[in-house]
């Protein structure tokens, strides 16, 4: 028999890590809510049944605010998996346990897993968990995920329950004062053939709009639930929908609270709060949030990351395609072969790979942000002026993620809660700078700002939240009007990053950027070389701006005429390498770079030696060279990107305005900044 | 004392009466766990003056002065 199986639970309570544990993956784990945007399914490795695990967004209710809990609500009542891992937090047991009292309405066959007991330990908590499984009447077992401690017997009691049957788990809402109109509904659900009743009597109470559409009741049934509904508001004098919350949190305080000992007294400090005491400070915590985020881009583009990336660029731009060229010709391969592999491939693909060490470190940094759980504490702290804007300090988590990459970051817009604020966030989230780009400004910035270059750098990051920021107020005023969303967030216990996971985490992101060089970039190298050398003709021609995408580039350079980069510096020709490279990096940011690699090396009037850097002095001024920058900042990531915004907007229109208003922010922006340039006389030489 | 859960000074701790505002929001609050009867501990108001931190049933919540002005507590 194959089984499948659904991890549910409160968001931080360390589904993900049960996850990888179960089935042997690498899914990406952190502390802070809305990691699993969408569910993961795996084949449990621990057991010789067929069993698929289905990891389900967080959720703190069966009632939905956002899409991603939607996904999971969705899953559990619409698909009905064979059983329920409902996956509780020790430390945090109340709360937790309120949508146990949910989840065990849905009569699916349930087991807890009691998680992170080491925790619980060490706070000197205890929990009687025999007689907390007599109280819940379904299994409970102590686990602790992230050693992998008691998921072994876990499965083994989730394999004895009754799977895929229907069951009657016990009631929190039993012995209530709506009992019995739970009691009248269930009854007229039962009698008019309708499933899963006590479940759906229980949402009709609370007056759940998606629920009544998925039913799609007779009128006259629709009539006798409302009218009951109406007698037990009357009754109770109390609206239903608040009472049934209260009810479970009574249920739950005075049923399992005698089950539960707590070695602290309630609100003592713990280890987390001391350390919120001072990173959340009222005075200090802005300036450790700035001093974080400065440090992060030290190691990543600044001194730190340049020790790391020199010897390893000088390898890949210089030595590699000297060998190789030495080979070959060693080797008689024809000039059109040299030129495929050394101009194509290698000096494509190496000028890319130059910048991996410097990826590595940005998301290294960034995953060890997440780990330790100081993500919220930056929503927190950042909340206020996110108000501002018209946003909530948890957009800054997806637009934080953004600056590892757009299309994740786009998906974790999910986390909030109105559509308003998703638009906001998707529009913004380019403005972001994506790790993709920063191969474009390391680049730049090393060939022209070489002192300063992490300055210039840190200058085109804050440029980009500056125009963020400018671009909510306008967006707010004009298109997307309406109030702010309000704003409620769990600030989970901050935790020590395991070695593992941290390490999995920025390997799991690397790999994806090794791969998309590998796969995408590597077409694109041997794509833009046939085109470099190739024209409409098909024949080979020795000047590239007569070769097709000479042409295509020059077509589009004059546009950007006042942005300093459409025409070449000294001698004012047509620009036509920029544009080309601006146009392959909507396929891929990282594209640019070795667009210019192949176009200006291979022209024949470069010395292979002389690299890119050389190249780019000879054609751009400082200047211009800035402008590049900021266009490049500020321009659609991708095509993934876009895709992803199409999916998540769900809606051509708005994702052809974001389009849009990307490019022509770009533009604008680009523009202003030469033309003030130019005006100040700065960076002309 | 009736005061709404804004006015506790940080380390205060009140019990709460009732859970004001519109209906997605004070349902939301009430999922997290703020309920009638709960004790609720302020924490601490965040650098920039908004949102506040709240200590609810054994764990941290950051909830927004505005809706905080809705929730009454008895200090």
């Amino acid at each position: 028999m194959s089984y499948r199986f659904a991890l549910a639970g409160n968001p931080n309570s360390g589904k993900t890590t049960l996850f990888n544990s179960l089935t042997g993956n690498n899914a990406h784990v952190g502390n802070w809510p809305g990691v699993t945007v969408e569910r993961k399914e795996g084949k449990c490795k621990k057991t010789s049944e067929n069993i698929m695990i289905v990891d389900l967004p967080g959720i703190y209710s069966l009632s939905p605010y956002t899409p991603e809990e939607i996904v999971a609500r969705d899953f559990l009542t619409l698909d009905r998996p064979d059983a329920i891992i409902n996956i509780v937090d020790a430390t945090n047991i109340e709360r937790n346990l309120y949508l146990t009292t949910q989840l065990l309405e849905l009569g699916i066959p349930t087991i807890i897993a009691l998680n992170m007991m080491d925790e619980l330990e060490l706070r000197g908590d205890k929990i009687d968990i025999i007689n907390l499984e007599k109280q819940l009447g379904v299994p409970v077992v102590p686990i602790t995920a992230s050693k992998n401690q008691g998921i072994t017997e876990l499965l083994e009691k989730a394999l004895s329950l009754e799977l895929g049957h229907d069951l009657t788990h016990k009631n929190a809402l039993n012995n209530s004062k709506i009992c019995d109109t739970i009691q009248t509904i269930s009854d007229l659900l039962t009698a008019n053939g309708y499933s899963n009743t006590l479940y759906n009597a229980i949402k009709l109470m609370e007056k759940d709009e998606k629920i009544k559409d998925t039913l799609k009741l007779s009128p006259s049934l629709n009539l006798a639930v409302d009218k009951a509904v109406a007698q037990a508001e009357h009754q109770t004098g109390q609206e239903i929908e608040m009472m049934i919350a209260d009810l479970r949190y009574k249920y739950i305080t005075e049923s399992i609270s005698k089950f539960v000992q707590k070695g602290r007294k309630e609100g003592d400090l713990t280890f987390s709060d001391k350390i919120d005491k001072i990173v959340t400070h009222r005075i200090l915590g802005l300036p450790i949030f700035f001093l974080i985020m400065y440090l992060v881009f030290q190691v990543a583009v600044g001194t730190i990351g340049a020790w790391v990336v020199d010897p390893f660029s000088a390898f890949l731009t210089e030595t590699l395609p000297n060998v190789a060229t030495e080979f070959l010709t060693w080797a008689g391969a024809s000039e059109v072969t040299q030129g495929l592999v050394v101009g194509g491939i290698i000096t494509g693909l190496g000028n890319i790979l130059s910048f991996l060490p410097q990826i590595i470190l940005l998301f290294l940094c960034l995953s060890v942000l997440e780990d330790i759980g100081y993500m919220s504490r930056v929503a927190f702290v950042m909340d206020r002026l996110f108000q501002y804007f018209g946003l909530s300090g948890k957009a800054f988590v997806p637009l934080l993620m953004g600056y590892g990459c757009s299309v994740p970051a786009i998906m974790a817009t999910r986390t909030l809660e109105d559509e308003k604020s998703r638009r906001l966030a998707i529009t913004l989230m380019p403005f972001m700078s994506c790790s993709a780009r920063l191969p474009v400004y390391a680049v730049f910035a090393g060939s022209f700002f070489a002192a300063h270059q992490g300055l210039i750098v840190f200058s085109l990051y804050s440029l980009g939240i500056i125009v963020a920021m400018l671009s909510c107020l306008l967006l707010n005023k004009t298109v997307l009007k309406g109030d702010a969303a309000p704003f409620v967030m769990e600030l989970p216990p901050y935790r020590i990053p395991t070695l593992k996971a941290t390490t999995l985490h920025t390997w799991e992101k690397a790999k994806g950027y090794v791969i998309k060089v590998g796969t995408v970039l590597l077409t694109m190298s041997v794509a833009i070389w046939f085109l470099q050398t190739f024209n409409f003709s098909l024949q080979m021609v020795d000047d590239s701006s007569k070769s097709i995408f000479g042409v295509i580039g020059g077509a589009i350079s004059p546009i950007f005429a006042w942005n300093g980069f459409g025409y070449i510096k000294d001698t004012g020709a047509v620009h036509w390498q920029i544009g080309a490279a601006l146009l392959t990096g909507l396929i891929a940011k990282e594209a640019v770079v070795s667009t210019l690699g192949i176009l200006y090396i291979n022209q024949g009037t470069e010395e292979l030696t002389g690299a890119l850097s050389t190249a780019l002095q000879t054609h751009f001024t400082p200047l211009a060279a800035f402008s590049v920058m900021v266009f490049v900042l500020l321009y659609v990531p991708c095509f993934a990107a876009i895709a992803t915004a199409k999916k998540e907007l769900n809606s051509w229109k708005w994702t052809l305005f974001t389009i849009a208003y990307q490019c022509g922010t770009a533009w604008l922006i680009s523009m202003v900044v030469y033309q003030a340039g130019h005006f100040l006389g700065i960076g002309l030489a | 004392m009736m005061v709404s859960l804004k006015e506790l000074k940080p380390n205060e701790s009140g019990i709460i009466t009732s859970i004001g505002g519109t209906r997605p929001i004070r349902r939301r609050l009430m999922d997290m766990g703020i309920t009638p009867g709960a004790r609720i501990i302020m924490r601490k108001v965040a650098p920039l003056g908004d949102p506040i931190e709240i200590n609810i049933r054994g764990y941290e919540l950051s909830i927004r002065k505005a809706e905080a002005d809705q929730i009454t507590v008895e200090r």
